[in-house]
């Protein structure tokens, strides 16, 4: 690895050097590494690129991470990454999106991700999204996230996008089956012209499922935002969106949550709040001898933290 | 020492007319605690918000140790070491309890240090330092982080807007051992906004605002029995509050 993927490493996934436990490296379009454990199984798919990523049953305190690492401007890089996560499995995956485009082509990483999630199982999957570049090369992710919960299974997700990503059209969804949870956090900053898209889509199926979506943005300079988050509620179910965004400058959000309640005990709550930094904030942290543009920065990291 | 030179401060009100909030204050404060007090809509939370340089003064100069400070942002006034603790602390998404005892300190802290802070003003740190400043906390609770974070500054001229507003009776013995202690420990000048004789009591001048004048300013010993006898006509309001 040079510095600039060991960078994007760092920014995406945390780790400077080869993690601990299963991981699967893709750099630039190709497998850059791989390690396999007792109880996770990574095999590469023959249909068409990606991989299968394979978790026993009862498989306790393990993690996987496969980041993905664009270094090269002009490339186009699709991938179907499945996860099959065995009844009982708790496990932290972490995924990611690194790209350094250095060029003035467009670099582009779309990243279909599904998750069979058994009874019982917990996973916590972390997907951060990071850009850089010096070219005029756009950098694009389209993630998209499918996601079913069996009896019992929890999911927390935490995705992140705060940085470089010059468009970007994210779509989650997931069906719940009885006594199943899922959390989704999501950050996300967008600046300069980018543009950021997500929806959410959630079925509540089981009895006694449950769902909180939560989503909390920055738009800054003359980037735009539009937020879609779909609720249904199928069963005797709960759910909660909510969205809260700050907005500067020039910037554009938009926030459609929908909620559907399709049985007389789902119980579903949407909230949404689009606003610019309160004033009176900005004053209090110079009255902590910040100025006002150091308050600015300290309100934006902390809301998105 | 902190001089305020012929304040007046003007605003239009909703049929554009002049409105005048203060008029022509004068006064030296130079003493290690300060209670401002009057009635309400007198001017004292606008006095305290052109000391802190929120509000710019219409005319007048403020001198802070020899230096005229009128023309300085708030920020610059925050490093000559001018404090202000809200009357309604701000919230704020996702900044922690610790986060902003360290941005009031200058530096970061280690858990324990910022911990010493909230112990002082009576909140039991370790439940504390780790939570968000948002609508979790109570009113009473934020007002005592927002004490905090003025002992965490430890800054020669803090002043606090009515701390006791909004702080259950119990909290407030806690809290007139919390001032009466900073009164012992702190080596610059405490103004504190307040109504209650029980402030008013551990300051060492009295100042007292009315209808944006200075109605009377002196040595607690002069003021508190006029105050509390009926004598100060301007201060009817205080002593219905009494």
């Amino acid at each position: 690895m040079n510095q600039i993927q060991k960078d994007l490493l760092e920014q995406i996934a945390g780790i400077h050097e080869v993690p601990q436990g299963a991981y699967n490296f893709r750099m630039n379009g190709e497998g850059a590494g791989r390690n396999t454990t007792e109880n996770i199984d990574i095999v590469t798919k023959t249909d068409k690129p990606g991989i299968d990523i394979i978790i026993k049953p009862n498989t306790k305190n393990e993690s996987v991470h496969i980041p993905v690492i664009l270094s090269q401007t002009g490339l186009t890089d699709l991938v179907y990454n499945d996860f099959y996560i065995g009844d009982n499995a708790d496990v932290t995956i972490v995924a990611g999106c690194g790209i350094h485009n250095g060029g003035d082509e467009k670099s582009q990483h779309d990243g279909i991700h599904s998750f069979h999630i058994g009874k019982n199982a917990r996973i916590r999957y972390i997907e951060k999204h990071y850009g850089e570049g010096d070219g005029n090369g756009e950098n694009v992710m389209n993630p998209t996230t499918i996601i079913e919960i069996d009896q019992k299974g929890y999911m927390e997700m935490e995705t992140v996008q705060i940085k470089g990503i010059s468009s970007t059209k994210r779509d989650t969804i997931a069906k719940l089956g009885e006594g199943a949870t899922l959390i989704v956090k999501e950050k996300l900053m967008t600046h300069g012209n980018q543009y950021a898209e997500t929806n959410f889509n959630v079925d509540l199926n089981g009895a006694d499922s449950s769902t909180h979506v939560i989503s909390r943005a920055v738009a800054k300079d003359d980037s735009k935002q539009l937020f879609v988050s779909k609720i249904n509620g199928n069963n005797r179910c709960n759910g909660h969106t909510e969205c809260d965004a700050i907005i500067m400058d020039n910037a554009v959000v938009q926030a459609i949550p929908e909620i559907t309640a399709a049985n007389v005990d789902a119980s579903l709550i949407h909230e949404a709040a689009i606003g610019k930094i309160a004033g009176e904030q900005i004053i209090k942290l110079m009255t902590l001898g910040l100025s006002e543009k150091e308050a600015e920065e300290q309100i934006v990291s902390g809301f998105l933290k | 020492m902190l001089e305020l030179q012929h304040i007046s401060y003007t605003v239009k009100d909703e049929n554009n007319n002049d409105k005048h909030i203060l008029k022509d204050i004068s006064v030296k404060i130079n003493d290690r605690f300060v209670a401002v007090t009057g009635p309400n809509g007198g001017g004292k939370s606008t006095l305290a918000k052109i000391i802190s340089g929120i509000y710019t003064p219409t005319s007048g100069r403020i001198i802070l140790d020899g230096e005229d400070i009128t023309d300085l942002s708030i920020t610059e006034r925050a490093k000559k070491g001018i404090s202000f603790a809200f009357q309604q602390p701000v919230r704020f998404k996702g900044i922690t309890v610790k986060d902003l005892i360290c941005l009031s300190a200058g530096k970061n802290l280690k858990i324990n240090e910022a911990c010493e802070y909230l112990s002082e003003v009576g909140l039991c740190a370790r439940d504390y330092i780790k939570r968000e400043v948002n609508a979790s906390l109570s009113g009473g609770e934020l007002k005592r982080i927002e004490i905090a974070m003025i002992i965490a500054r430890g800054t020669k001229f803090s002043v606090f807007d009515e701390p006791e507003a909004g702080i259950d009776l119990w909290s407030f013995n806690n809290l007139i051992q919390v001032f009466e202690n900073m009164h012992k420990k702190i080596n610059g000048t405490i103004l504190i906004i307040s109504h209650q004789e029980r402030i008013l009591d551990i300051a060492d001048k009295i100042l007292v605002v009315a209808d944006g004048r200075v109605a009377d300013f002196g040595h607690k010993k002069d003021i508190l029995p006029g105050l509390l006898g009926g004598k100060q006509i301007a201060c009817k309001t205080l002593i219905d509050k009494l």
